[in-house]
């Protein structure tokens, strides 16, 4: 793995703490990265700095120096260089740090100054929280608690603005919560690059709205929901639907293209009610597309595959068509990649042709890429096809008319999708598993029920080859069995070499036979991922073009 | 282990005959016999409820008959034994109480599970949820033993609301702040 470059460091004095953070950081950064917790609501790491909300404000100091000589001017009493502070506060968002800046974030000044700033902030606040869906991770009930004067001395009428206004399909704006701070514009023109949203009239009167005859509509909108701090935008799928304080987080990864967004799934009781971006530098930043937050509703959807018989007879029959020959293996792109480690196994082991369905969609340069499965890198690295996938099983076709193959196995996927018939299916014996009924479940002669990515744990390769790991967020369907379990005890049936189907086992085989694997472990696997080297697969003409953090390796690969 | 023995007295003439201790048994038995009653015929009688009382909770209406809860669900997180259950839900932009936007689908109080703490109604913004003077709740099953919305509604009745926050918040949404 290529290391980054080490940062150059500069000292700056926190709260009397002399402290090395990166050169060129913000004030509000490098006192994070001391646990100082500077307040603000406009600021946002992937955004511009637009400094409007006056949050952040703290006093800031330079070393004095002689401006004839240069010369330091040193504090008699102290004996040290002596600091002049900036007579008025300074915003933490704007400001970058330099080498001997003071920086005071807790002084009687700065508190004023939050005090006032939250008072201000508050004055025509409808104070809504019992209906607001924001309330538990709001950041102006935070720092009304953490930096607020703790009482109104307001009287005056509030004014009202419009609530409840739909912004666009899947967003709800009420403008008395918001605090203008702008975030949800910056984002709209920086990072979705969808110039719909602005404020109108001034002073207390300033309200966020949609341009006319226009609507907050892009694949992207949701995560104004996610950085607006307060309750001002609201997801119309989620609203309503359950308090903040009563879901689990685990995190997950997004199925829908091979960006592989690093996500996080909200769940209660074993029921998800919404899924929002974890933040990863290097592969999503902060962001994830609105398409892939409702990849929840599979989990409950009307086409999952309902468990049928128990799962040895299904094994026992399973086995029985595979090992009497004449067998070709359909994976998934879908699977994680422990799933196609078994399933290249039972390839091996039956000596049939592997091979999985390719799945190719528009990407959108941002966070959707052109590739829509998310594990094509996996079934590379794991052996289970080693040229890149046709969206068309012709091969399979053919041979299934030419009566070379008898028993196909199908993991996930739908061949009539992926352009067989249905004469030909019904020449074959299937073999299906997976989580959805569809019309090879149906022509199947064995078909078992797997579970959705929130139901199971694993492995994804995204198209970095970046070895991201996803966690179980919800038990699986009750019968349904984890497909690693399956594929497993599928392989030793056939006879295979047994390994546990545990993730630990899993990984120490995979590490043990895939060269580029060598010496990883599930358990050890960082929750933004590990990068692998890719070196193997460099001639490919992947699918994909450009997206954020992703360049097509080389001009002559893709064209 | 060491222990001590307690002497036993022989008993005195007049304990042997026994009479000082009927007399002053019959003594208690008389003076109880002319002092007013201090039972209750319950459950024809009931005895007076003191204000402040924590019996079943209960949902209320305002006086105008709109429900208060708001399903904000803090009564649900508050509730130590977990008794309450709440599917929080929308009012519909056409109802005349749109503005309050939010109301509970269904809110079940478990009353197997409820530990009368009042703690709901102490948590409650909206003062939308009060332990009454019902303290005897009984039933043949446990699914009766949970309270739906309809039954709590029923048991809550309407209460006397000191502040009409809601009915503020429309007057001011219909009047505006005056503009400049
Ligand atoms: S809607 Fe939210 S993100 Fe947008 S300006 Fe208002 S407070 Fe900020
Ligand atoms: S009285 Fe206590 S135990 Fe009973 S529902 Fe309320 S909070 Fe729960
Ligand atoms: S009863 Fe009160 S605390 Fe409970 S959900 Fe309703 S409004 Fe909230
Ligand atoms: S965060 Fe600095 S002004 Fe808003």
């Amino acid at each position: 793995m290529i290391q980054p470059a080490k940062p150059e460091l500069v000292t700056v004095n926190i709260d009397g703490q002399e402290v090395e953070v990166p050169k060129g950081i913000n004030v509000i950064e490098a006192a994070r990265m001391v646990g100082v917790d500077v307040p603000h609501y406009c600021y946002h790491p992937k955004l511009t700095i637009a400094g409007n909300c006056r949050m952040c404000l703290i006093e800031l100091g330079m070393p004095a120096v002689d401006r004839a000589t240069r010369e330091p001017i040193m504090d008699e009493a102290t004996g040290k260089q002596k600091i002049n502070w900036i007579p008025r506060p300074q915003i933490g968002c704007g400001t970058n740090v330099s080498p001997g800046m003071h920086i005071k974030t807790q002084s009687d000044m700065v508190k004023e100054c939050r005090e006032g700033v939250m008072e201000f902030l508050l004055i025509n606040h409808p104070l809504d929280c019992p209906i607001c869906d924001q309330a538990g991770e709001c950041k102006l009930q935070e720092q009304a608690t953490g930096y607020g004067r703790g009482y109104s001395r307001f009287i005056e009428q509030k004014n009202v603005k419009p609530k409840r206004t739909q912004l666009g399909p899947r967003v709800v704006l009420d403008d008395e919560r918001c605090v203008l701070c702008s975030r949800c514009i910056r984002f709209s023109q920086e990072v979705a690059k969808d110039d719909v949203l602005g404020f109108v009239d001034r002073g207390s009167y300033s309200t966020l709205t949609c341009y006319p005859g226009k609507e907050l509509a892009n694949n992207y909108s949701l995560n104004t929901v996610d950085i607006c701090p307060v309750g001002a935008l609201t997801s119309t799928d989620f609203r309503f639907k359950m308090r903040v304080w009563f879901l689990k987080q685990t995190n997950s990864i997004d199925t829908e293209s091979s960006v592989g967004a690093n996500t996080v799934v909200w769940s209660r009781e074993g029921v998800i009610y919404r899924i929002t971006p974890r933040q990863n530098d290097e592969v999503n930043d902060t962001w994830m597309a609105d398409s892939g937050r409702i990849l929840y509703k599979q989990v409950q959807s009307d086409d999952r595959l309902l468990p049928a018989g128990s799962l040895a007879d299904n094994l026992a029959a399973a086995s029985a068509l595979l090992k009497d020959g004449g067998v070709a293996v359909v994976g998934s792109g879908r699977s994680s990649v422990e799933e196609q480690f078994f399933t290249a196994r039972i390839a091996k082991q039956l000596e049939a042709k592997s091979c999985i369905v390719a799945r190719h969609g528009e990407g959108d340069g941002i966070l959707v890429s052109a590739d829509r499965n998310p594990n094509t890198r996996g079934a590379l690295v794991t052996g289970l096809i080693t040229g890149l996938p046709a969206t068309e099983l012709t091969e399979l076709a053919a041979d299934i008319d030419a009566g070379a193959v008898k028993t196909v196995l199908v993991v996930g996927e739908d061949l009539t999708a992926a352009g067989l018939s249905a004469d030909q299916l019904a020449k074959v014996n299937i073999v299906y598993l997976g989580f959805h009924a569809n019309a090879t479940s149906a022509a199947a002669k064995v078909s078992i029920a797997g579970l959705t990515v929130f139901e199971k744990s694993g492995t994804y390769i995204n198209q970095q080859f970046r070895l991201q790991k996803f966690a179980s967020a919800v038990p699986g369907l009750a019968g349904a069995t984890d497909d690693r379990v399956v594929l497993a005890q599928l392989l030793a049936a056939v006879g295979g070499e047994t390994t546990g189907s545990d993730l630990a086992s899993v990984w120490s085989a995979l590490s043990r036979e895939i060269s580029v694997l060598d010496g990883l472990a599930y358990a050890q696997l960082p929750d933004t991922g590990l990068l692998l080297d890719s070196t193997a697969w460099s001639g490919l003409a992947f699918p994909e073009g450009e997206t954020l953090h992703y360049q097509p390796a080389t001009a002559e690969a893709t064209a | 282990m060491s222990f001590k023995t307690v002497e036993r007295r022989p008993l005195s003439l007049a304990e042997r005959t026994y009479v000082p201790q009927i007399l002053s048994g019959m003594k208690t038995t008389f003076k109880k016999m002319v002092k007013p009653k201090e039972t209750l015929n319950y459950p024809e009688a009931r005895p007076p409820i003191p204000p402040g009382y924590r019996g079943v909770p209960t949902l209320v209406k305002d006086p105008n008959g709109r429900e208060k809860c708001v399903s904000c669900q803090l009564c649900e997180f508050v509730c130590p034994p977990k008794a309450i259950r709440i599917t929080p839900g929308e009012i519909p932009p056409d109802a005349e109480t749109a503005h309050v936007e939010k109301a509970p689908e269904e809110f079940e109080i478990d009353m197997l599970r409820c530990i009368y703490c009042g703690l709901c109604q102490e948590v409650c913004p909206e003062e939308a949820i009060w332990l009454q003077n019902v303290f005897s709740v009984s039933g043949y099953t446990r699914e009766e033993m949970v309270n739906d919305k309809k039954r709590l509604y029923e048991l809550g009745g309407t209460l006397p609301d000191d502040h009409y926050k809601w009915d503020k918040k429309k007057a001011a949404e219909e009047a505006g702040n005056p503009h400049h």
